[in-house]
């Protein structure tokens, strides 16, 4: 049979170079925006002002006042058909054992369920409101559940850990705390 | 008529030659009608500061401005305002919207610009629940957050 | 117990396919020969070990196992049990168990039936087959485990998206499925056949029925997943050209391809590198559009989640296998001596002019998928749609199909076209009629066009029936005719779908009539259902068609609550001419509900020739298969005697 042709040598290669366009052009796309996930701008800012009712029967409610009091604390954003929601619950039992303050905010929740999930997963909020439309969740540029902020003594973010905690993340979390003026 | 098969040692060449005519020829079709067939996503900001062409399909969106979904004496045409900190823009609609669409949420209004400024909708996508967003409206909504909650509490 | 009884399966089918892919590798070497005899078994156990693991998944997702995080995460206890087992494959673990289930049975199988290959060709086949396995092992193991305990188990499952609780979208993944690794099988051998360098007619017979198999599942799947759409969206749409639909219909195009090339291949020995290039490429596409909508980065209603770790995963798996791949091509290409030849007008020619279109179409839907990454890389955020496909492809689709028409009509290797001129004239004048008819109608371009192919197209398909007596006419050409007739029903469903939809949208009072083409639509009541997690609003349509009999349609928006979410049900009422679609939507001032008609004539012809294609297939698969079986009765009857006689 007759000899390859050298022009129709350099097309076989063509579909790799094809390829590698493909896989850098998806590698642009996968690593450029390096902050998937969606950081909130409001870092450094005050919290909006809100008032929750309250979620759980033996908790208070939450309003924007009861975070400006003078003590940091956390504020973290549940729900209780959240399965990672549960996954941290022994992490925040852990700092609330630290004596650390935790402030709840469960996102378009039924009250039995809260009762429910608090029972299983223990509680260790010191208040608990009720975002049915997730008007606080999103007013402080938080996009998931869960997502827990630290809040200084005076009601400004001061940081956002995105995703549940686990126990990797507690040093962190307490050095954050302790910028905080905790 | 009669062909006769093609010389030899030329028809691998000539096959890989037509493949590729045929293929360079679809890559550079496809470039040219991505250039004026893609509909490129705007904020209300960019919308107003520089306006696609009218009759472009163009995706908007922002948040749904508080108290400005009114509908038609028909029952199916809506109009609301899409907008964010800098500019508003109001938008017609006739259809189903979808049930997560309410004043200050965000949405996606899939249509055209027409010449008086206003936009006219095909399609309205909201904002879908907490775990979803848009990806062309991740920017936007920390930004818009903000004034959302100011609007909304 | 059975997550970990369905893990340990999993790292031991793992573990077998890294031994296969060593043992077939070395028994390809002089010393390690002796291997050779343990590939087959060990490729056989491991199919079986894979799929003992996805019954475990499957079982802990029926019973509800609350303290398996995906079922958590997933099901939940008050869901219907299909879709409690439907939820096994709807979300990203368990479709990923799925996908390698799939590919390690397909492997199993062609190490159990498939005698047809040189035996060193049929090693490097199944040690390239365990390659690939071996690393979306690694990415399930690794990165994706579906068997992952929660340390206190939940008390209740986070659900399923509404959105995709229905029929059509749990059955149509696995389908989907089959065909998408299944043409692992085309690529192992494609890879077999370079390391080896036997590409021939031989070869090609063997690959042809794999092909053909996976192409079938391939082309059930995307017809059931577009009438999933059509139903569930509520938009009256049926291909949306998202990119998961996109995904599945470029490994179809590249297949259909392949099927083509491959019964070149088969009967003539010609396009030898071209069709091992297809055979690498259909694959190459199952796993890139499985890799864009698992990596998220695209945006889709159907994918599952963004997590960049994943994606990278996924694309450092489809480097290395489709970078080693094209790379054994560029290195081995070259020496796969040229076939034999043919003159442009002849069966060859035209099948060589169908492959080349189809690759066209197939660049065309994957960069305009692509688009959007490279616009948003240049600082851009575009989205690209039918505006796009439509007439781009349909540059490429229309002299398809006119050569569709002519090609199985021309005789192997040398033609002309004066000698069937007689019979492709009845063809070319409905052709032509239709378009001057169309003109007259204002009907838009693209949807004249397909009226117009579709006519000329259903009559051209039979003639290569024509002069035959039928009943001696071989199943592989009455499938050739099935599928190619199938292709002129779908196009009259979608281009009538373009052409006559009328849609009519409304606020009714309970007690009005409303008109949409030859139908009356009287809102009778709208009402409150319940259902096993959901609560809807039910609209009671009756509906006649031209004053005539009348009927129930019952159009509702559900709510459901786990999660919260609402969804609308589209009514359709099925006539052989066409459908009436009917959606209910929200609340209008004054006591009146929004409803939005459309009555779409011949549009389920869409669907049904889309079986018709997928049914040629399976003809054509029957065919080949009686065929191969028959030759190898007859070998082995020789060898017998042989045997015999030698005694």
């Amino acid at each position: 049979m007759s000899e390859p042709k050298p022009a129709s040598r350099w097309t076989l290669w063509l579909p790799l170079a094809l390829f590698a366009g493909f896989v850098a052009l998806v590698m642009v796309g996968l690593y450029r925006p390096a902050d998937r996930e969606v950081a909130s701008a409001m870092i450094g800012k005050p919290l909006p002002e809100f008032a929750l009712r309250a979620a759980a029967a033996d908790r208070p409610g939450l309003s924007s006042a009861d975070l400006a009091d003078g003590k940091p604390r956390l504020l973290n954003i549940f729900a209780s058909w959240c399965v990672p929601c549960a996954v941290e619950a022994p992490q925040l039992a852990a700092l609330k054992d630290q004596g650390v303050e935790i402030a709840g905010v469960a996102i378009r929740d039924r009250p039995e369920d809260v009762a429910g999930f608090l029972a299983r997963h223990g509680n260790p909020f010191s208040r608990i409101g009720a975002d049915d439309r997730s008007i606080v969740q999103l007013g402080i540029g938080s996009s998931g559940v869960p997502e827990t902020f630290v809040i200084d003594g005076q009601g400004t973010i001061r940081y956002q850990h995105i995703g549940e905690i686990r126990a990797e993340h507690l040093p962190l979390l307490r050095a954050k705390l302790k910028e905080a003026g905790l | 008529m009669t062909i006769t098969p093609m010389k030899a040692k030329h028809q691998r060449l000539v096959l890989a030659l037509i493949a590729l005519v045929a293929l360079i020829g679809a890559g550079v079709l496809a470039a040219w009608a991505l250039r004026s067939q893609a509909s490129f996503f705007y904020l209300p900001a960019d919308y107003s500061a520089n306006p696609p062409e009218a009759g472009r399909a163009v995706r908007l969106g922002g948040m749904v401005e508080k108290g400005s979904i009114k509908t038609a004496p028909d029952g199916v045409t809506i109009t609301f305002v899409i907008h964010d900190d800098k500019a508003r823009v109001p938008v017609t609609f006739r259809g189903i919207v979808p049930d997560l669409f309410v004043e200050g949420s965000g949405a996606v209004a899939e249509g055209r610009r027409q010449p008086d400024g206003t936009f006219r909708a095909d399609n309205v996508l909201a904002k879908h629940d907490e775990n979803y967003v848009p990806r062309e409206m991740k920017d936007m909504t920390t930004e818009q957050a903000r004034q959302a909650i100011e609007e909304t509490s | 117990m059975i997550a970990e009884f369905g893990l340990a399966a999993l790292w031991l089918a793992a573990a077998l396919a890294a031994l296969q892919l060593v043992a077939g590798a070395l028994a390809l070497t002089s010393r390690g020969a002796g291997l050779g005899a343990i590939v087959r078994p060990v490729a056989m156990v491991q199919g079986v070990l894979v799929a003992v693991s996805f019954a475990a998944l499957v079982l802990l997702f029926a019973q509800t196992d609350l303290s398996v995080e995906l079922v958590a995460a997933n099901s939940h206890s008050m869901k219907p049990m299909i879709y409690k087992i439907s939820g096994t494959w709807g979300n990203h673990e368990g479709s990923m168990l799925l996908w390698v289930m799939v590919m390690g049975l397909s492997g199993s199988f062609v190490a159990a039936v498939e005698r047809r290959l040189p035996e060193p060709t049929m090693l490097a086949t199944l040690a390239g087959q365990a390659f690939v396995s071996l690393g979306f092992y690694a990415f399930l193991l690794l990165s994706s485990n579906p068997f992952t305990r929660l340390s206190s188990p939940a008390i209740e499952g986070a659900g399923l998206n509404p959105l995709l609780q229905d029929p059509g979208l749990a059955f149509h993944p696995p389908p989907l499925y089959i065909g998408y690794v299944g043409l692992s099988v085309a690529f192992s051998f494609a890879i077999g056949a370079l390391v080896t360098r036997e590409v021939g007619p031989a070869f090609a017979r063997a690959m042809r029925p794999w092909v053909l198999g996976a192409w079938i599942f391939l082309t059930l799947g995307i017809v059931a997943g577009s009438y999933w759409a059509y139903y569930e969206l509520g938009w009256g749409g049926w291909w949306f050209w998202d990119p998961v639909e996109n995904a599945s219909l470029m490994p179809w195009l590249a297949a259909t391809a392949l099927l083509h090339s491959v019964s070149v291949l088969a009967a003539r020995n010609a396009l030898r590198a071209w069709t091992v290039m297809l055979g690498v490429v259909a694959f190459s596409m199952s796993m890139v559009g499985t890799f864009l909508v698992r990596s998220g980065i695209l945006t889709s209603v159907h994918a599952f989640a963004v997590d960049p770790e994943r994606g990278s995963f996924i694309l450092g798996l489809l480097a290395l296998n489709i970078g080693g791949a094209l790379v054994l091509f560029g290195l081995r290409a070259s020496s796969v001596t040229e076939g034999e030849r043919f003159s442009a007008t002849s069966r060859e020619g035209a099948l060589v002019f169908n492959n080349v279109m189809l690759s066209a179409i197939l660049g065309i839907v994957l960069v305009g998928t692509l688009y959007p990454l490279l616009a948003e890389s240049l600082g851009a955020k575009v989205s690209v749609g039918p505006p796009y496909f439509n007439p781009v492809g349909a540059i490429f689709a229309v002299p398809m199909l006119l050569v569709l028409a002519v090609g199985p009509l021309l005789r192997w290797r040398r033609d002309s076209l004066s000698r069937i001129k007689l019979q492709i004239a009845i063809p070319a004048v409905l052709l032509v009629g239709t378009l001057i008819w169309a003109a007259s109608q204002s009907i838009g371009v693209l949807p004249a066009l397909g009226l117009a192919l579709s006519a000329a197209l259903a009559v051209a398909s039979l003639l290569p029936l024509r002069g035959r007596k039928l009943r001696q006419v071989k199943l592989p050409l009455w499938g050739m005719v099935t599928a190619h007739f199938g292709i002129a029903v779908a196009l009259l469903g979608m281009a009538s779908d373009a052409a006559f939809t009328t849609e009519r949208l409304v606020a009714a009072r309970p007690g009005d009539v409303v008109e949409v083409g030859p139908w009356q639509v009287k809102l009778q009541r709208i009402e409150p259902v319940a259902g096993p997690n959901w609560t809807a609003l039910r609209g009671d349509l009756a509906v006649s068609y031209k004053g005539g009999a009348i009927s129930e349609l019952h159009p509702a928006a559900r709510t459901f609550w786990a999660p919260a979410n609402e969804t609308n049900e589209a009514a359709l009422k099925t006539r052989w001419n066409g459908q009436l679609y009917a959606v209910l939507g929200q609340q209008a001032d004054g006591g009146r509900w929004q409803l939005r008609l459309w009555w779409k004539p011949f549009v389920p012809m869409i669907w049904y020739g889309g079986i018709l294609i997928a049914l040629g297939g399976l003809l054509a698969l029957f065919g080949r298969l009686a065929s191969d079986l028959k030759r190898l009765v007859a070998r082995d009857k020789i060898a017998y005697r042989r045997a015999r006689q030698g005694r």
